[in-house]
């Protein structure tokens, strides 16, 4: 009891530790790839230590939601992150771990931060808001459809039942799940706000829109919501990696020694899709925010097919 | 559960149409031609791969058809052309492009009930073939209606006799004599093709369709 | 040595595309064409006096072909007759070169053989490539005069074209995947005389899908409404032979490879009735044929949607079945195409005469050309069903056939008639009397071929030899 507790809250702190390790991974090797030095790894921890300590400066027309958002944005963000497996499947709250609940919860962190951006009362903000709503409308369909692909597939929802059943090798080579997984990336870079739909470092305010959302924000409550984004982050890429790169993974009742090894390869597939996303982003442009929908689009185009598809081949 | 070649078959076909959708939201005239080019590719592998679990030598023949016309000479002749003609590169469509990928995605629903329930008896692999086939054929119709461009229709009628000659593999055992007359009808089409782009270009200046209209002659 | 007339037919029209394409210069390739389809018309006929060959696993010749195996090559031959004297006039106007000539004649031999070859092909598919190669040779004979209008048509037509040949080649290899576990993969499975008598054990739903795929695509080249869009420009914009050609000729053919595949399907009694569906298809072009010839301005295309009209009559008929109908389907058939192919010939020479196409700037032809003109009426009554010419008989059949069956059907039917018939005579009535208008350019003309396709129709409306009787009977019956 104490032990499966255990584990369980290793999972909570590795996630909350890695995820601006991941960042900081993934900036390192962008500024790598355009023959620069770059940050150090662990500077996203520098910065959201500095921040944690700088004073909150607040507009006089923020009310009291702009003050509570970012806590809530965390708390979703983290419960969803600390529920994807990582190294080990049937951990104590995964029966909780339903995707569609996953799925709720970023959904609920979103609609607040649409709210945050609007709080304020700023044009910035509101474009922000309404260029997220936007993208959400056609990223969130896209992902139910994929949800339904790979239910499909692994008979529930439940996301230690899909990654325990796609690990075991049953389902083989299935057309549907390979455009699922185009499908999930793209619906991963919309989410994320990373190029081409976003861009997460720039400062011109007429392609932002995530950042433009989080403009008002400063000192610990900025702390929280860059937190929260790195962390969204982590939570993709381990979602991506459990279900579409599922070995190494400890089965329910696994020793310490499988623990262990499902760590260290969780770490080694992080760096990997961390390597993959910067090697992406920095080979394509961003896109005119008129294209975006079309982008989505793409996605959840591939993910009916892949329902589709798959829905077929089991009637057959 | 369905062994590997069966896996391989089907992500092959699937393929083939998610390549045809490709081909649906392309809207730059020579990228089109490259996603035609990567088409008869896809097609390619999966005739061969089907001539391998059928035992049938014979299909080798009709992949290696395939991959030589549809994959290199057909689109570098093509643009060739497009150089030539001096042809304006990006396609107008008809409808959004959204709209398009939505009716190609009713269009892909449709081929598969419609197939699923007329091949009762047939193999398990000939059916989901068919399937594919009839979706690429049907994907291929509709970008032949929704393209105004001439260079883009022919892309949409290639497409579809790919779908054909997908569907032709599946079907155990058919005939080199037709697979090979298929061909040959298709590179005699391919010349018409070509010839008459010249025409259309060297009457109306012009390769879009709607220029054409004028001339329809309806009204007499 | 038996003579096999099959191997002639083929090498006849064969040998002569080649001979006309590589003939240093063009002056004879006219009189070649012609000669060439002579001989090709003999062979033909010769088919009726020789020993019935058994059919292999490429040719068959049985009842059924052999009639139009015999009209299409007489049709293609007085075709080339007409078509000598037409593009000697096209060539003295310089409408076209002499570059031209020799292309369009070699096609041409090229089209008889592709008709040849889906006549007497026993392989649904090898059936199936002697219509596309047809279609594809007509698309380019259509487009060869280079105007705006004519690459607009030529280009139509192909993507058409295209279209449905795609689709009958989809259904096709349906039936060949329905045939597979019963007969064997392989060539087998897709010859015709051994797929018959198995049709009863072949996969009813899989017959369907493939008959509706042929139905379409083969209804595409019929020029079956809602697919018929190709089928005015092609008419109104090619050279007139070739116009001729594609009512007379490439329709039929069409015709013909729909019913072979219906005799298919009408052996399996769990599929789907043809029927239904085809008499669907043929009233709805009937009545639209027959709406369209309404508003016509350009003489060519009135006449294109005749033939809509009467492909939909005769489609209707086949659908509908039963010895009375198909005997007059058959025979309309066989009408249709020298009664549509006489017209072509008199429209021909009379836009040649009047330098242009259009209905406006014609008018008594009768007092001006009185050879012509007459001709015309004669095939405008041919072509409305009046008696005594043929298409009554074989019209008149046809009504009291559906009344039999349907009689509700025959409202519709008659009313299509008669639509047709009035407008054909307001039409003809503005080209043929009234005062004479336009110009009269000196023409040297053929007559006899107009002349010879009349008299044929008028003789079978007066008296149908009985040995033609029964052949279309017996034919009949095995139409189902």
């Amino acid at each position: 009891m104490i032990a499966t507790l255990a584990v369980q809250a290793a999972q909570m702190l590795l996630v909350l530790a890695l995820a601006p390790l991941l960042v900081g991974f993934v900036r390192k090797v962008k500024a790598q790839l355009l023959r620069r030095q770059g940050p150090p790894l662990i500077q996203p921890y520098r910065d959201i230590i500095r921040l944690l300590r700088k004073d909150v400066v607040l507009a006089t027309s923020a009310s009291w939601l702009f003050r509570a958002i970012p806590y809530i944005i965390f708390a979703a963000t983290w419960v969803a992150a600390a529920l994807v497996p990582t190294f080990a499947t049937g951990l104590m709250f995964s029966w909780s771990a339903d995707l569609i609940a996953i799925i709720a919860l970023l959904g609920l962190a979103r609609f607040f931060l649409a709210l945050a951006g609007l709080d304020v009362g700023t044009s910035f903000g509101g474009i922000g808001s309404s260029r997220e709503v936007m993208i959400a409308s056609l990223a969130e369909p896209a992902m139910l459809m994929i949800v339904f692909t790979l239910a499909l597939a692994a008979g529930s929802t439940q996301l230690s039942t899909m990654a325990e059943y796609l690990a075991s090798g049953e389902a083989g080579l299935r057309f549907s799940l390979g455009l699922a997984l185009i499908a999930l990336i793209i619906v991963a870079i919309a989410e994320n706000a990373r190029i081409p739909v976003d861009n997460p470092a720039t400062h011109l305010e007429l392609t932002m829109v995530h950042e433009a959302m989080v403009l008002e924000y400063s000192g610990r409550h900025l702390a929280l919501i860059d937190l929260s984004a790195q962390l969204k982050l982590l939570l993709y890429v381990s979602l991506i990696a459990c279900l579409f790169v599922p070995w190494g993974i400890a089965g329910p009742d696994a020793g310490l020694k499988a623990m262990l090894i499902g760590v260290l390869t969780y770490v080694a597939k992080l760096a990997a899709g961390g390597f993959l996303l910067a090697v992406f982003e920095t080979s394509i442009a961003k896109m005119r925010v008129f294209r975006v929908p079309e982008f989505m689009g793409v996605a959840l185009m591939l993910a009916l097919l892949a329902t589709l598809l798959l829905f077929v081949s089991r009637s057959l | 559960m369905h062994g590997l070649s069966f896996d391989i078959a089907h992500l092959l076909a699937g393929s083939l149409v998610l390549v045809s959708f490709m081909l649906l939201y392309q809207d730059r005239l020579y990228a089109l031609l490259n996603v035609y080019a990567l088409h008869a590719v896809v097609l390619a592998m999966s005739v061969a791969w089907q001539a391998y679990i059928q035992d049938a030598p014979h299909l080798y023949i009709t992949a290696a058809i395939a991959l030589l016309f549809k994959a290199i000479i057909i689109p570098v002749a093509l643009h060739r052309m497009i150089v030539k003609l001096g042809v304006h590169r990006e396609i107008e469509t008809v409808g959004g492009i959204g709209l398009t990928m939505l009716l190609g995605m009713g269009l892909v629903a449709l081929a598969m009930v419609v197939t699923l329930r007329a091949t009762e008896g047939a193999g398990l692999l000939a059916r989901e073939d068919l399937a594919f086939a009839l979706s690429v054929v049907l994907l291929g119709l509709l970008m032949m209606v929704t393209r105004q461009n001439a260079v883009s229709q022919v892309v949409g009628f290639m497409s579809l006799e790919n779908g054909l000659v997908l569907a032709a593999t599946g079907a155990k055992g058919m005939p080199l004599v037709v697979e090979i007359s298929v061909a040959f009808s298709i590179l005699i089409a391919f010349i018409i093709i070509g010839i008459f782009l010249f025409r259309i270009r060297e009457r109306f200046d012009t390769v879009d369709i709607g220029a054409l209209d004028r001339y329809r002659g309806e009204h007499g | 040595m038996s003579f096999d007339p099959v191997t002639f037919l083929f090498l006849i029209p064969a040998l002569a595309a080649v001979v006309i394409a590589l003939m240093p210069g063009s002056k004879l390739s006219a009189y070649v064409n012609a000669g060439a389809s002579f001989l090709t018309f003999l062979a033909a006929l010769s088919l009726l006096w020789v020993e019935r060959p058994t059919p292999g696993a490429y040719v068959l010749v049985d009842e059924f072909n052999t009639i139009f195996v015999v009209l299409i090559p007489f049709v293609a031959f007085t075709t080339s007759v007409f078509s000598a004297t037409y593009v000697e006039y096209e060539l003295e106007t310089a409408r076209v070169t002499p570059a031209f000539l020799k292309l369009y004649h070699a096609l041409y031999q090229a089209l008889t053989l592709c008709f040849v070859l889906a006549l007497l092909s026993n392989n649904i598919g090898v059936m199936w490539v002697a219509i596309e190669l047809a279609t594809l040779t007509t698309v380019v004979m259509v487009g060869i005069y280079r105007t705006h209008a004519a690459i607009e048509a030529a280009w139509k037509y192909f993507i058409l074209a295209s279209v449905g040949i795609a689709l009958a080649l989809f259904g096709t290899i349906l039936v060949y995947m329905a045939a597979e576990p019963v007969m064997g993969a392989g060539l087998n499975a897709m010859v015709w005389t051994d797929l018959v008598p198995r049709a009863a054990s072949l996969e009813p739903a899989m017959l369907n899908l493939a008959f509706v795929f042929l139905l379409l695509g083969y209804g595409t080249k019929i020029g079956l409404f809602p697919l018929h869009a190709w089928l005015p420009d092609a008419h109104a914009e090619g050279p007139t032979p070739i116009t001729a050609v594609l009512s007379g000729l490439l329709l039929n053919v069409a015709l013909y490879a729909l019913l072979r595949c219906k005799m298919l399907l009408a052996g399996n009694p769990e599929a789907l009735a043809p029927g239904p569906l085809m008499i669907v298809m043929g009233l709805v072009s009937l009545l639209f044929g027959a709406f369209m010839l309404y508003r016509r301005r350009d003489i060519k295309r009135l006449f294109a949607y005749s033939s809509i009209e009467h492909m939909g009559l005769i489609t209707f008929a086949f659908g509908l079945g039963g010895p009375i109908a198909n005997f007059a389907g058959l025979l309309h058939m066989a009408l249709h195409s020298l009664t549509k192919s006489a017209i072509f010939f008199a429209v021909g020479d009379i836009s040649q005469v009047k330098g242009t196409q259009k209905i406006a700037d014609m008018g008594g032809l009768t007092s001006t050309n009185p050879l012509i003109g007459w001709g015309l009426v004669i095939g405008v009554a041919a072509i409305a069903g009046l008696p005594p010419l043929g298409i009554f008989t074989s019209e008149f059949l046809m009504v009291s056939a559906t009344l039999e069956k349907q009689p509700l059907l025959a409202i519709p039917l008659v009313l299509g008639l008669l639509i047709g018939i009035g407008a054909l005579f307001l039409q003809l009535n503005r080209i043929a009397f009234g005062e004479p208008k336009g110009p009269n350019h000196k023409v040297k003309c053929s007559y006899v071929p107009m002349i010879l396709h009349l008299g044929l129709v008028l003789i079978a409306g007066v008296y149908l030899p009985a040995g033609l009787v029964a052949w279309f009977q017996a034919v009949a019956k095995l139409l189902g």
